[in-house]
């Protein structure tokens, strides 16, 4: 009796309009990845409309960049790490080892910036180095290899250091962290030069974006539709564009957003489009599956660990570059920013699953909230319990919506 | 008819993008022992697991019924306590604990204290599996009982339960022709003797006529038709066209343009120890080899070796203290490991797809490339483009059942999963191609999609060596049949010379007997 009824329902509501279905499918197919953005962006709202809009002046937005590069690096190699189904506790103790080695180097060694920056980054390949030994030739599971990791370099960093703080660097080297290219076009109370940048790579963005789409038409790939993947692409755009029309508006282009913006790109590539990445994700989702398939089980997790190493004696420069100079407590509880970034922004605690991009905008939640709570004048205690419910509320997100994809 | 202790009605369930039930109707009788019966994907384990609560009620549409209340479960806690149990594709037990703890593993018994009672369970489940049929000690972990015992325990584990109405989603799939037997004839009793309703979802349909009163077949999510099995023309070629819409005249596809080459693969003097006992031979001195375009198939029974031969070849990935010799067109060639044997053509597709096939949790698209991602490369990057169109081309060659190539694994039936692994080898253009039972759980139709998958393969010169336990199959599909028993090599013969009898007689050689006239040392 009541078939043909709904039979005849189905008929009319496919064909009422497919915009309306595809916005349905983009937010239902990847509610993980839009209720983040969506997340991000309440909170900036809500942060801005508390602050009166402090939050986002072109100075505050500014130091947001400036304060948190050194954690975006670190999520950046983090993520990689949790979707090899690892975790790496070591990297605040690395980011300060590393840093230690730096300022020793340029300040009582009084060797150039360049080599300070390229010893920092050296120590860092070779802490990678010994944890992927570990993990992945001795069979050491990364929690334990890196909990003696987070011990060991930070009594190293107290050793180098001889438990005293080290400045101030050159200015060359403070310029990484805290410098900015501006200026170069001119400008009339705004830097040209920042937003000619900007366009550039928002023309980019969009460019790949057609193009990926077109490919996916080709391949005869679903697709959002049309006037959704501009309405897209348009609020992309400029969402982009006024970020560095504030930053225009400040002191211009931050030197650690272009190293940032590099990294980012190349290692969504690296986990996107190459072997390693493949591998990685393969590792994470089933490891004896992926030895069965020929993946070099044990390169992969030295390869994920080296390359923690390497982003974290990054991370190093930029921390010491910033702070001018080194301490020893320096990077503390950084590792717990990391984590809590890349699972905020998606990734998976058994492994297998997370973005790079996830991780940033993950990284970026706990900024703006840190930030926003510090300019409303909260109490680091409350800072910290704001922060850890978030962390929670994130993954219980995440699992409720694993459990209802049984249903509909 | 009055008397049915479940009635579904127009149960209807989606999964994002795919319709997976439709009104579907089940009706079963009390007392009764009713078979499931449908393609890969048709949607029986959905059936069962909506009528289980692990979908719970709300998240599917229609009505349940049983024992004449509608039931509205919304865990699997509840659907255990009204007496429905389920016991799902994969085994639920839980390697290292005991028999005693898994059987009451949620439903420990306890004593006066709240604290277990160690004396009582073990007692209960020694019972317990009296009524199975099993005569082991409780305190077994459970991980040291072939796969046949642990299926059995699992339904120990349901009695348990108080059970009224015992769901088996595929319950032989993994077990050899004996231990298939004694769990259905354990059915047979339950029914007859504790008057215990039992649904069973099976593959296989000498199965089903043996021992179901009724079957009901679904295909593409809806009942096509119920048939009474107590009538003569509820034959198992009835059941066939019932599950795919038309007949299918042979069960195996002709081997045409079969042309036997030279040697392409052989396996000399291999021996391989136990991973955990050092002392223990698994495999021994073991040889055997396979032509190019021929089909070569290795019998033996459970636990014989077949795996662990299978895997200690391919990149050493089972066992320790492995030696012997691998030679490929007459060469000897290194197998240390995976990636050596796969630049050396050799493909393995493993029997447990979910737990060593596939990645889950990853989409169709990069579980076919995994192990062919070189083809896609050049400089370490993969051209993602031609991966989706490689994955959609395989979708549209083996006929996966699926919305999309993005589609997580997962969420494939096992069949269909199956396809995927099938996929993956074959895109590594392997000239050596070893399947570890390629057909287990896969229906009848796909079965013989896969059996002409295999004779393409050879058709175009592959050399093909199929491991599996029904006999059946390897006498439709092979050209010659190697026969294995307690690790070693006992025989081989070629087809048209072989009988079930013949190789039934050689899986069960023991050690100590002198090995068979054709044994495979002397062929070379
Ligand atoms: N969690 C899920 N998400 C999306 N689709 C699903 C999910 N579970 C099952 N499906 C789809 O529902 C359909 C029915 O699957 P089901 O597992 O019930 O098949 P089946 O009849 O048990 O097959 P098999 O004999 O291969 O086990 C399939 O098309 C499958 O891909
Ligand atoms: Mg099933």
């Amino acid at each position: 009796m009541s078939t043909p009824a709904t039979a005849q329902n189905d008929g009319a509501e496919t064909n009422v309009n497919s915009i309306a279905q595809s916005i349905k499918e983009t937010f239902t197919s990847n509610i993980r990845q839009s209720g983040i953005f969506i997340a991000f962006i309440a909170i900036i709202v809500l942060f801005a409309f508390l602050t009166d809009g402090t939050l986002l002046s072109g100075q505050n937005v500014t130091n947001i960049v400036l304060q948190y590069s050194y954690i975006l690096v670190l999520a950046i190699g983090m993520v990689i790490v949790i979707i090899g189904g690892h975790i790496d506790l070591s990297v605040g103790s690395v980011v300060a080892f590393s840093g230690a080695v730096s300022a020793v180097v340029v300040i009582k060694g009084g060797q150039p910036w360049w080599v300070g920056v390229l010893a920092a980054i050296a120590v860092g390949l070779l802490v990678g180095a010994w944890q992927g030994f570990w993990v992945a030739f001795v069979g050491i599971p990364a929690f334990i290899t890196t909990l003696a990791g987070m011990l060991i370099f930070r009594g190293a960093t107290y050793l180098t250091l001889e438990n005293i703080s080290l400045s101030p660097f050159p200015a060359e080297y403070t310029r990484i962290g805290i410098g900015f290219q501006n200026g170069l076009f001119g400008g009339n109370g705004y830097d040209v030069f920042t937003l000619v940048v900007f366009a550039v790579a928002v023309a980019g963005y969009i460019f790949t974006q057609f193009r990926q789409r077109a490919a996916a038409v080709k391949y005869n790939q679903h697709v959002t539709a049309m006037p959704l993947f501009i309405v897209k692409l348009v609020a992309v755009a400029a969402v982009v564009m006024a970020f560095s029309w504030l930053l225009a508006n400040d002191r211009g282009l931050p030197n650690v957003l272009i190293i940032l913006a590099v990294l980012v790109i190349i290692y969504t590539l690296v986990t996107t489009r190459t072997v390693f990445g493949r591998h990685v994700y393969a590792i994470g989702g089933n490891l004896t599956a992926a030895t069965l398939s020929g993946v070099k089980v044990k390169w992969v997790n030295f390869g994920i660990m080296l390359n923690m190493g390497f982003l974290a004696g990054i991370a190093g420069v930029l921390f010491g570059a910033r702070s001018n100079g080194a301490q020893p407590a320096a990077g503390n509880m950084f590792e717990l920013d990391a984590i809590a970034a890349s699972f905020i922004g998606g990734a998976a605690v058994t492994g297998g699953v997370g973005r790079v991009t996830g991780a940033i905008v993950g990284g970026l939640i706990m900024a703006t909230m840190t930030n926003g709570m510090q300019l409303l004048g909260y109490e680091q205690s409350v800072q910290n319990i704001v922060k850890g419910l978030v962390l929670l509320l994130a993954v219980a997100f995440d699992v409720y919506n694993k459990r209802r994809a049984g249903g509909r | 008819m009055a008397n049915n202790i479940l009635e579904m009605h127009s149960i209807t369930k989606t999964f994002p993008g795919v319709k997976a039930l439709e009104d579907v109707e089940l009706r079963v009788a009390e007392g009764e022992i009713h078979a499931i019966c449908g393609e890969n994907g048709a949607g029986k384990s959905t059936l069962m697991k909506v009528l289980s609560g692990v979908y719970p009620y709300g998240t599917y549409d229609g009505q349940i019924v049983f024992k004449g209340e509608e039931a509205r479960y919304h865990s699997i806690n509840e659907s255990e306590d009204a007496g429905v149990v389920i016991i799902h594709q994969e085994l639920a037990l839980v390697p290292h604990l005991t028999v005693a703890e898994n059987i009451f593993l949620g439903n420990e018994v306890r004593n006066a204290l709240g604290l277990i009672d160690w004396n009582e369970a073990n007692h209960r489940a020694t019972d317990l599996m009296h009524q199975v049929g099993l005569d082991e000690n409780p305190t077994t972990p459970v991980g040291q009982l072939g796969v046949g015992k642990q299926q059995l325990i699992e339904i120990a584990k349901a009695l348990s339960k108080k059970v009224s109405l015992l769901i088996l989603d595929e319950p032989t799939a993994a077990l050899n022709d004996s231990d298939s037997q004694h769990l259905l004839d354990l059915l047979k009793r339950l029914r007859d003797e504790q008057g215990i309703t039992s649904i069973m979802i099976s593959h296989k349909l000498n199965e089903i006529e043996y021992v179901a009163d009724t079957t009901t077949i679904i295909r593409d999510g809806q009942t096509i038709e119920t048939l009474d099995m107590s009538l003569p023309e509820s034959t198992q070629d009835r059941i066939i066209r019932g599950m795919v819409g038309r007949e299918l005249e042979n069960r195996y596809p002709p081997k045409t343009g079969r042309q036997i080459g030279d040697e392409a693969f052989r396996v000399e003097n291999w021996t391989v120890h136990h991973p955990t006992q050092p002392g223990r031979v698994v495999i021994d001195n073991a040889a055997f080899d396979v032509k190019a375009g021929e089909v070569v198939g290795i019998a033996g029974l459970m636990g014989a070796g077949r795996t662990e031969l299978a895997m200690s070849i391919f990149g050493r990935t089972y066992g320790r203290g492995i030696s012997g010799e691998v030679y490929k067109r007459g060469e000897k060639i290194n197998t240390h490991t995976v990636s050596e044997c796969i630049d050396n053509g050799i493909a393995y597709a493993t029997e447990d797809r979910k737990r060593y096939g596939l990645n889950l949790i990853a989409d169709i698209r990069h579980n076919i490339s995994a192990a062919g991602l070189k083809k896609l490369t050049s400089n370490g990057w993969i051209n993602t483009n031609e991966e989706l169109k490689v994955a959609q081309d395989y979708r549209v060659a083996m006929n996966i059942k699926t919305p999309s190539v993005l589609q997580k694994a997962g969420n494939l039936s096992g069949g269909n999963q199956q396809k995927v692994v099938l996929s993956k080898w074959m895109y590594t253009d392997a000239d050596v191609v070893i399947l570890d039972e390629p057909t287990r759980g896969i229906d009848v139709g796909a079965k013989y999609e896969i059996y002409t998958i295999i004779n393409k393969l050879a058709a175009e010169g592959k050399a093909v060596v199929i491991i599996s336990s029904e006999l059946p199959e390897l006498l439709g599909t092979c050209d010659r049949i190697f026969t294995i028993a307690f690790g070693r090599v006992t025989g081989q013969m070629p087809v048209d010379e072989a009988t079930p009898e013949a190789l039934m007689k050689l899986m069960t050689q023991e050690r100590t007997a002198k090995p068979a006239a054709a044994s495979a040392g002397e062929s070379h």
